[in-house]
């Protein structure tokens, strides 16, 4: 082990601890504001990376059809209530969203030549496709039961993976694909040799970051957000939705993943399988930070990306057991530490 | 409740009557969906172009999909032999799976035939392995094709990287002890994770070992991982893969990293490059053709291939179990299972089976070939 060989395995660990660090705070900002331990993070990161892959290979990707079914099912249910309430004015801007939006998209997409469209449009028609799947999630999965205990919330969020993994392999077979880089510039730093995507991939992350942080500090949706996250009850007397909270968290969330996924798979093959393990390691930084700080689960996350790419060097075979079970000793610091009371049963 | 148990019990026997007459049935349990299931759909895809009838037998086939999880295959084989009394079963995709089915296959006397790698799976043929054969052929074999190639492009020192599971462990036990015997010494030794979003640590390590040539054990598109993070820090030496790589999804995904790799595999992956003379030519491209002809050119894998030849084996044993047993009868398996034993020079896509009372196997030297990959596509290499 030389200062080179470090420095190459620290910035493999910074790239991927970037990537780890953008889940680790969409879960915790699921958990702070609805409650629920989103497993389904880590799949966000993999539909986006293939969809990409799949308009690459000039196919319309499969998950626009499930935009498609999981589009109707929300009409039904938004429509009902809207007539059971007596807004029928509503029913238009429902139908608009969840049902005029995804069979338009559709069309675009097949009149268009996928495969030869410029990179950046090809990421932006996949967020398009993939991150209204998030609120949508919300809305079918998560909202009946808002108000259900953490363990059954966590429990549906295991339905919900493992429904996704499923429909994964439905939509883009077992195998595994890559996407082109974003750039193929290669920078000499000193000893060691950067690559274009790797920067790509931290300045993205950095960017998302102080998005974030700005919406949540200067926005009035963020606020709204934040205020949830602090008092449910709280927030809704002020006035707050917490349906509409939760769906603009889910978009984020879904946003965040997406977005990872398209970074990630210029530097690794992404398999319909692949986000869980990525989205576990996000969850592994998520509580280091206690499923309530944000700069200490990215701070988390990064160290779980460094650590795993030193101990793929010294110990490869037990690479995974030293990152997982890095969350022990956290807990148990966290639990000695902690005096707060227990919220519920 | 006794008339109802016995009412049950009449149903079924009058039910398994009318089975035993009309066909022979075939259950498999197949990886099509899980970690497997790259090599579990051609797999699936093949048994619906396996014969449709034999010596005048119509054959049932019953697929049940295992996911790629042990007990899901138990369950499944328990399924086939209890309730669809099934004649012999096909499966499963993966070793494990295949491990946890011999007692089941055992206890009832059902002949099983295989279609994992490890030769754990049939030897050796004791009391309970007597019922179970494969058709994919030993890591031994496959090891030995690359040792040999090794030896003779003067590869003297070699890093090695595999999964960091029963495939990879078992590719090292099998490759070291080979490679030792044959004076190449292993250098490095790495572990790697399907999932693996970088390998970065493996490789660097593995390539200031030094080695003159890099040996990676994965299957299907993971291996090209490690191939690609060592042509990125610069390796420039030889690099061999196993044949759990023959599948075009792994040319795709690797590109032109994998320019020049070589790797040991069936004979089927380059069926059209061999020789006339090659025994098996005509058996493996029946099979491409046949493949291809319903999936589209270029689907075919070799995983598939083993599938088939599964299909071979009872075609050319099962018109001898006739001669004894009727379908459907504890006799017809027993027959059956001596029927396969005895399977003689059998051409099928992966090599000429010859089967016998110690070897539920039954593939030699012809079942394999060495294979390097130029221009995107494999090339034979003579």
């Amino acid at each position: 082990m030389d200062l080179q060989i470090a420095l190459i395995l620290g910035q493999d660990g910074i790239t991927n601890g970037s990537i780890y660090a953008l889940l680790a705070l969409a879960l915790v900002l699921v958990f702070a504001v609805t409650r629920v331990i989103f497993i389904p993070q880590g799949e966000f990161v993999a539909y986006g990376a293939l969809t990409l892959a799949m308009m690459e290979n000039g196919n319309v990707p499969g998950t626009i059809w499930l935009l498609i079914l999981a589009g109707i099912a929300v009409t039904v249910l938004d429509g009902i209530a809207a007539l059971r309430a007596g807004q029928v004015r509503r029913l238009g801007a429902i139908a608009g969203i969840n049902l005029i939006y995804p069979l338009a998209l559709l069309g675009v997409l097949s009149a268009l030549p996928l495969g030869d469209l410029a990179l950046p449009l090809q990421v932006l028609a996949t967020l398009l496709i993939v991150v209204p799947l998030g609120p949508m999630m919300y809305r079918l999965v998560y909202q009946p039961i808002a108000e259900a205990p953490v363990l059954i919330l966590l429990i549906v969020s295991v339905a919900a993976h493992v429904a996704m993994v499923g429909l994964g392999l439905l939509f883009f077979g077992a195998e595994g694909y890559r996407t082109p880089p974003f750039s193929e510039a290669r920078f000499e730093v000193g000893p060691m040799m950067i690559t274009g995507q790797t920067i790509w991939v931290v300045l993205s992350s950095l960017v998302l970051i102080v998005a974030l942080a700005l919406f949540f500090g200067r926005t009035l949706y963020g606020k709204a957000l934040r205020a949830t996250a602090i008092n449910r009850t709280g927030a809704r007397l002020m006035g707050i939705s917490p349906a509409l909270a939760g769906k603009l968290t889910f978009f984020l969330a879904a946003l965040i993943g997406v977005l990872s996924g398209v970074l990630i798979s210029p530097i690794t093959t992404i398999y319909y399988d692949t986000g869980f393990l990525i989205g576990l390691k996000g969850f592994v930084g998520a509580i280091i930070g206690g499923l309530a700080s944000y700069p200490i689960a990215a701070a988390g996350a990064l160290l779980v990306g460094v650590l795993e790419a030193f101990s793929s060097f010294w110990a490869s075979a037990y690479k995974e057991v030293i990152v997982f079970t890095l969350i022990i000793p956290v807990l148990l610091w966290r639990s000695l530490k902690s005096h707060h009371l227990e919220e519920e049963e | 409740m006794k008339l109802k148990k016995t009412l049950l019990a009449a149903l079924g026997l009058a039910f398994a009557a009318s089975a035993a007459h009309a066909q022979i049935t075939v259950g498999v349990t197949v990886s099509a969906t899980g970690p497997a299931a790259s090599l579990g759909i051609p797999e699936r895809n093949t048994v619906a172009l396996m014969p449709q009838e034999i010596a005048g037998q119509r054959i049932n086939y019953i697929i049940l999909d295992d996911a790629s999880d042990t007990s899901s295959a138990v369950k499944n084989i328990r399924k086939l032999v209890s309730e669809d009394r099934v004649d012999v079963v096909l499966g499963s995709t993966t070793t494990p799976n295949s491990l946890a089915m011999i007692d089941v296959a055992a206890e009832t006397r059902t002949p099983m035939i295989s279609w994992a790698a490890s030769s754990r799976i049939v030897e050796p043929v004791d009391d309970k392995k007597r019922w179970v054969f494969k058709t994919p052929q030993n890591d031994a074999q496959m090891a030995t094709a690359i040792v040999e190639h090794m030896t003779n492009n003067n590869v003297r020192t070699v890093g090695f990287i595999g999964f960091a599971d029963a495939y990879g462990e078992g590719w090292f036990e099998q490759f070291k002890a080979i490679a030792e015997a044959r004076g190449i010494r292993i250098v490095a030794n790495e572990r790697f994770n399907r999932t693996d979003t970088s390998v970065t640590g493996q490789v660097l390590k593995m390539i200031s070992a030094r080695p003159d040539a890099m040996f990676i054990a994965g299957s299907g598109t993971p291996a090209a991982l490690p191939q690609k993070a060592l042509k990125e820090r610069g390796f420039t030496g030889k690099i061999y893969q196993t044949h759990g790589v023959a599948n075009n999804d792994f040319l795709r995904v690797c590109g032109r990293d994998c320019e020049g790799t070589f790797l040991p595999a069936g004979p089927v992956l380059v069926a059209g490059q061999l020789p006339d003379s090659n025994p098996v030519k005509a058996s493996a491209l029946t099979y491409i053709n046949a493949y291809e002809a319903v999936h589209g050119k270029g689907s075919v894998s070799t995983f598939g291939a083993h599938a088939w030849d599964s299909g071979v084996l009872l075609q050319a044993a099962i018109p001898v179990a006739l001669k004894t047993a009727q379908p459907g009868t504890a006799e017809f398996r027993a027959a059956l299972r001596d029927a396969l034993e005895n399977v003689k020079e059998a051409p099928a896509a992966h090599g000429i089976f010859s089967m016998s009372p110690t070897d539920h196997l039954g593939l030699d030297q012809r079942a394999r070939v060495m294979v390097q990959i130029q221009n995107g596509a494999w090339k034979l290499v003579q």
